[in-house]
């Protein structure tokens, strides 16, 4: 193997995700002193990729095509297949987002290479790469080894890994030529941005969340109030996303998303276990639930047992205050 | 439209499990064992597709002996046909491995469509599907959460979430599609269903008889070495919010003081 360390640069609306910092972070601890790329696939479209450096990169290899300016499974695949079998990195790394999923395993195959998802921490031991990763509804945690000898894809969990301080340093930046045969069968028509007036739910460092204890739609604005103040995003539990009080996208669990910020604030939240599959990776747990009893308390760093409609108002507006108040 | 759709048996997510003492998975024991929850939306999505335009759904598993139930469930649900393939050499097969015997089966039958959950809910790998795309050689759409296919049956237009987005893709048909829990309301079995699909074979397939070469499976690349517990959180400390102002205070000091975010 050529070996180095690839990141595959995860972008939004053209912008670097977060995510991608982190991994890059830890490629640079698993590279040691070896090289760490980042891979722009669709051209730099706005992105200063020389500034990776700062987080990490040696050097960024760019693929630009007109078939790559929208996310396609088969047109990523088609593109990044030569360079993989050319530089044969030794691990690839790919966020845990909506196309990361969709593409890692794709290009697995195609790749002949060995794979692992939903990784929160990754290490080296002897030559393999071994993942941790949470599995049957996060009740247990899973130790999985990708075995030597071909490229390993490691799909990593958004939140798991510090973004690095940055550094003075700029990345090389390489542009790879992209084979004219790149294309896909499948056709973005379109890529319709949905109405969150906050940050992304998975890269927010703090995630305020209701449950069915919110009684209705209406009173999901206590939570995007509360939300707004802290500069955090507003997730759900699975009852008011079957209710139809918010979009199935604010659902964090077993059946949603898994989220693992700063601070969890479950309001109302009775803490079922496919609810906690989504959060109890959350590094500051608040719950705010009228009942003593409710299973949330048991990972809560903080629980309040109180009513939250007393409770969520008036915290919004302690916060607002210390905020003007200033640090 | 030929349609296939892969299932695979889970354990139930509401049920305790106990992590065996080797850490080499979980004990079985009593627990309840049912069909992935997204291979249900999976089923739903392929019967109403053949409501619509005719042809024949087929489940297809790989897993144990008992996977057998989670099949006759679909067939209950209205599925015509179930094979699975199950042999003591998949035991430690991965998920690349499993995709590659899914395949082996599939291939012949030439569907219109292959419909997967997003994922299985008791290792959440979400591998299956994609993997297996891209062995059919065909376009995919994963975790989608609408779906219209064309009166002509030549190609779909599927909405995908994204993080904060929706896509809408339009894919040519045969594709393969892996399912969101919104794209449909799985029915129940019927109970003429459930007694059609009581009588209905369920081939079980080894290796050989499903025509794979266990030799062009490889070996697997991603091994799960063990399964422990989650590490305990040490325990946290309680506010009483009867007092509204008190515990307000209290959030907002650890949102300070301990989280650092205020
Ligand atoms: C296959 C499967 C997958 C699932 N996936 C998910 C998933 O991804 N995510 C998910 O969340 N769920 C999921 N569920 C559902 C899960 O089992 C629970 O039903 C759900 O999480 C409960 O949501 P809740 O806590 O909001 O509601 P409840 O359990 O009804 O709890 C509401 C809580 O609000 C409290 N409350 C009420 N009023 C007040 C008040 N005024 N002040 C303070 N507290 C109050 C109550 O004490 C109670 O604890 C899944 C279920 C299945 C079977």
């Amino acid at each position: 193997m050529a070996g180095g360390i690839w990141v595959l640069v995860a972008r939004e609306d053209g912008a670097v995700r977060r995510l991608t910092y982190e991994l890059l972070g830890k490629a640079r601890e698993l590279a040691g002193q070896g090289r760490v790329a980042a891979v722009l696939v669709g051209g730099e479209g706005g992105v200063d990729a020389e500034a990776l450096g700062a987080y990490g990169a040696d050097e960024v290899l760019v693929l630009a095509a007109p078939a790559l300016a929208a996310y396609t499974a088969e047109a990523y695949t088609a593109a990044l297949l030569p360079l993989l079998a050319q530089e044969r990195p030794e691990v690839l790394l790919i966020g845990s987002t909506a196309q990361g999923r969709d593409l890692a395993p794709r290009l697995a195959v195609r790749a002949g290479a060995a794979i692992v998802t939903d990784c929160q921490t990754l290490a080296r031991e002897d030559g393999a790469l071994v993942a941790i990763r949470p599995m049957y509804t996060r009740k247990a945690i899973g130790t999985v080894r990708l075995l030597p000898g071909r490229l390993h894809i490691a799909v990593v969990l958004p939140g798991v890994f510090p973004v690095p301080p940055r550094r003075d340093r700029r990345a090389e930046v390489r542009r790879v030529p992209v084979p004219p045969e790149v294309g896909s069968r499948a056709r973005v028509r379109e890529v319709r941005a949905l109405e969150r007036e906050t940050v992304p739910l998975t890269e927010a460092d703090i995630v305020v969340s209701g449950g069915r204890g919110l009684r209705g739609p209406e009173h999901f604005a206590l939570l995007e109030e509360l939300a707004r103040a802290l500069g955090g995003a507003v997730g759900s539990s699975r009852p008011p996303v079957d209710s139809g009080w918010v979009p199935h996208d604010y659902e964090i669990g077993q059946t949603g998303k898994t989220v693992a910020p700063q601070v969890y604030l479950a309001v109302g939240i009775s803490g079922a276990p496919q609810h906690l599959a989504g959060m109890s990776g959350s590094k500051h747990i608040i719950a705010i639930n009228k009942d003593p009893q409710a299973p949330i308390f048991q990972v809560a760093d903080l629980g309040v047992v109180g009513d939250l409609f007393e409770i969520v108002p008036r915290l919004t507006a302690a916060v607002r205050r210390r905020k003007q108040a200033g640090p | 439209m030929e349609i296939v759709v892969c299932i695979k048996q889970v354990p139930d997510t509401e049920a305790p499990i106990r992590i065996r003492p080797d850490g080499s998975g979980i004990d079985e024991t009593g627990v309840n064992l049912v069909m992935n929850y997204y291979d249900e939306h999976a089923t739903e999505a392929a019967l109403q597709l053949r409501e619509r335009f005719g042809g024949t759904v087929t489940l297809v598993s790989v897993g144990p002996e008992r996977a057998r139930e989670a099949l006759r469930q679909g067939l209950a649900m209205g599925a015509d046909e179930a094979v699975l393939v199950s042999d003591p050499r998949l035991a430690r097969a991965d998920h690349l491995q499993v995709a590659r015997v899914l395949a082996a089966v599939i291939a012949p039958r030439r569907p219109d469509l292959v419909i997967c959950g997003k994922l299985s809910t008791d290792d959440n790998a979400a591998l299956v599907g994609p993997a297996l795309a891209a062995l059919l050689d065909l376009p995919q759409a994963t975790a989608v959460s609408r779906l219209e296919v064309a009166e002509d049956a030549t190609h779909a237009l599927v909405h995908r979430e994204l993080e904060g987005a929706v896509e809408v893709l339009e894919l040519p048909l045969p594709a393969l599609l892996t399912v969101e829990r919104n794209l449909n309301e799985p029915r129940y079995p019927s109970l003429p269903g459930i007694m059609k699909a009581k009588r209905k074979e369920i081939p079980v397939l080894t290796l050989e008889a499903a025509g794979i070469d266990p030799e062009a499976l490889g070996t697997p690349g991603a091994v799960l070495e063990r399964l422990a517990p989650p590490p305990a959180r040490p325990p946290g400390q309680r506010v009483d919010g009867q007092d509204p102002d008190a515990a307000v205070e209290a959030i907002v000091r650890y949102l300070a003081e301990t989280a650092k975010v205020l």
